[in-house]
């Protein structure tokens, strides 16, 4: 099962010979994250860079076990227990692929003045930032020092999402009412969006991470900047732009049924959407990663 | 690669009876989904079922070949099949689903499959995916303009309809109509203009009526289930082949359609980059 799991995720044969590759990766990883980089502040735009060489990094890699934070700030844990239901590869995942350490709900480790906040190569950030809460911000700060890449966890934190509703006004604090996605107050180099981020889209990233499979982290980089989702992304991104072919993925993905498709073209009930952009994340009319699908399929 | 990757290319038809009389070509999608499900390969099948409004599809979770068959045919319009294909995985609670699709609801699945963001448990179970070649489509109004309008019929009398030879054909029980294919230009809708997959490329296997005869279809495996599945119903005589070299006019004219479809798509998407519009390929 576990091989099958594995082999699924694109998860390559570790070698013998694992430092001097570990070390080739890493490097390699770092190059490239480099590179990311500039393209990332040249373009901020939605749509993915278009990629013609294929990666073979997926099997020459394998890097070090990654280090993973997970930062708990305005969301519902909707997104860690999406981790979780990885079930039969957890444990594998959580003993021999990766460090889990930061995170108050799958280890017991947090921030405060005793103990500083560790060093880590990604933190999986899940929940908006309200502005108003301090203790959010700072950790919120403190964790863009620490990280090597810093990953919107889930459409809250990636776009707002259901905290885009939050106005204030209700006990304890109802001077709470301001709620934002990281991108608007520190960098954020990659999204995993979804509401909740699937259990298999967490796995992937993870994986891709250990095997510095950049290649496939790259529509989530492209999607970081983007934080002003809506269902009506469809009709002004894609209908109005003469790309829907009404295959209906939009309303597929949908969580809460706000989307149905009506003569071919989707159609959003904005009285249940949520603002989670998993339609237009979804789109293949948005950004469509081919070199990737075919490399799956083994075409 | 013009017609993508595959693994073999042969002509062929559904060899029951029943499959070709209601079929529109060679009747392999309606016969692969019901050898799949008799199989167990799949649990159920995504399909372009009829509706109360005719020539209008709606997505179908078939759980029997009866329920495969009622949707055999080409409907020219929109059926949203990805859509239901979650209803197929939840409400009907299918392992294994099966759906038949054009290239770009098989853009939109494929992509789903890699990119699972939003879309828990439900990309890998869709088990089987047949793909049909298709050159364009059209809004259901354009279709009441093409059969009402320029072929002076009704789309409740219409029987069946195909696109071949260069025109747009509509079948009445007693009438044969055809429409020369630049006729419909303008009505087929604005999205299939950038589209560069004609033979439905990310399919496991994909079927059209172009390069063989009359009531046989051009079939293409592509991946190893695809290939697997489609060699079993060989060897069950659910399905009988020809060797597509033998079979005029054969691959030739597939691929000089689907050149055809390229070359068009990227002049489009060409100028809309000069409109400063958006093109995801």
């Amino acid at each position: 099962m576990l091989a099958r799991i594995k082999r699924w995720l694109g998860l390559a044969k570790p070698d013998d010979d694992q430092s001097k590759l570990e070390e080739a990766a890493r490097k390699k990883a770092e190059e490239q994250k480099k590179l990311e980089e500039q393209k990332l502040q040249e373009s901020e735009s939605y749509k993915p860079t278009q990629k013609t060489e294929e990666s073979s990094q997926e099997v020459e890699n394998v890097a070090e076990k990654p280090r993973i934070g997970y930062f708990h700030l305005s969301g519902c844990t909707g997104d860690v227990m999406s981790l979780s239901e990885n079930y039969d590869i957890l444990s594998e995942l959580l003993t021999n692929m990766v460090d889990i350490v930061y995170g108050q709900t799958l280890v017991d480790v947090w921030w405060d003045d005793e103990n500083p906040m560790p060093e880590m190569d990604l933190a999986l950030v899940e929940g908006s930032v309200c502005l108003q809460d301090e203790h959010s911000l700072h950790e919120l700060k403190e964790l863009r020092k620490k990280a090597t890449y810093v990953a919107a966890f889930g459409s809250c934190a990636k776009n707002g999402c259901f905290t885009r509703f939050s106005r204030g006004g209700q006990q304890a604090q109802p001077k709470h009412e301001s709620f934002v996605p990281l991108s608007d107050l520190v960098k954020v180099d990659l999204a995993i969006p979804g509401c909740p981020a699937s259990p298999e889209i967490i796995a992937k990233t993870v994986v891709a991470l250990i095997n510095g499979d950049l290649d496939y982290l790259q529509p989530m980089m492209d999607v970081a900047a983007c934080n002003q989702n809506c269902g009506c992304d469809l009709q002004t991104n894609i209908v109005n732009k003469a790309l829907c072919t009404g295959c209906g993925t939009c309303a597929m993905v949908c969580p809460t049924r706000a989307l149905t498709i009506n003569e071919g073209r989707p159609e959003c009930n904005k009285a249940r959407c949520i603002k989670c952009g998993s339609c237009y994340t979804h789109c293949p009319r948005s950004w469509f990663p081919e070199a990737r699908i075919k490399q799956d399929l083994g075409l | 690669m013009v017609l993508g990757t595959y693994k073999n290319a042969v002509s062929a038809r559904a060899t029951d009876k029943a499959i070709q009389k209601v079929s529109q070509d060679g009747g392999i999608v309606t016969a692969l989904l019901s050898y799949a499900l008799e199989e167990k390969i799949i649990e159920g099948a995504v399909v372009a079922g009829p509706s109360e409004t005719p020539w209008k599809p709606e997505p179908l979770v078939a759980l029997t070949s009866d329920e495969i068959i009622s949707a055999a045919g080409t409907k020219y319009t929109f059926s949203p099949n990805v859509w239901a294909l979650k209803e197929a995985v939840r409400s009907y609670g299918l392992e294994k689903v099966g759906t038949v699709a054009i290239p770009c609801q098989l853009q939109g699945i494929r992509k789903t499959q890699s990119y699972p963001f939003a879309t828990r448990f439900v990309a890998d179970k869709i088990k089987l995916i047949v793909g049909i070649f298709c050159m364009e489509n059209f809004p259901y109004a354009s279709l009441q303009t093409l059969i009402n309008e320029k072929l002076n019929s009704s789309l409740s009398l219409t029987e069946k309809m195909d696109i071949g030879k260069g025109k747009f054909w509509s079948y009445t029980q007693d009438e044969e109509l055809a429409l020369p294919l630049k006729d419909t230009h303008g009505y087929e809708q604005a999205g299939c203009n950038i589209c560069k997959d004609y033979t439905a490329e990310l399919s496991d296997v994909s079927t059209g009526s172009v390069g063989s005869a009359d009531g046989w279809s051009t079939v293409l495996t592509r991946t190893d289930a695809g290939e697997s599945i489609f060699t079993k119903a060989v060897d069950a005589g659910i399905i009988e082949t020809k060797d597509i070299a033998d079979v005029k006019p054969g691959l030739p004219l597939l691929e000089k359609l689907s050149n055809s479809k390229k070359t068009k798509a990227d002049a489009e998407i060409k100028s809309r980059i000069e409109l400063g519009l958006p093109v995801p390929f």
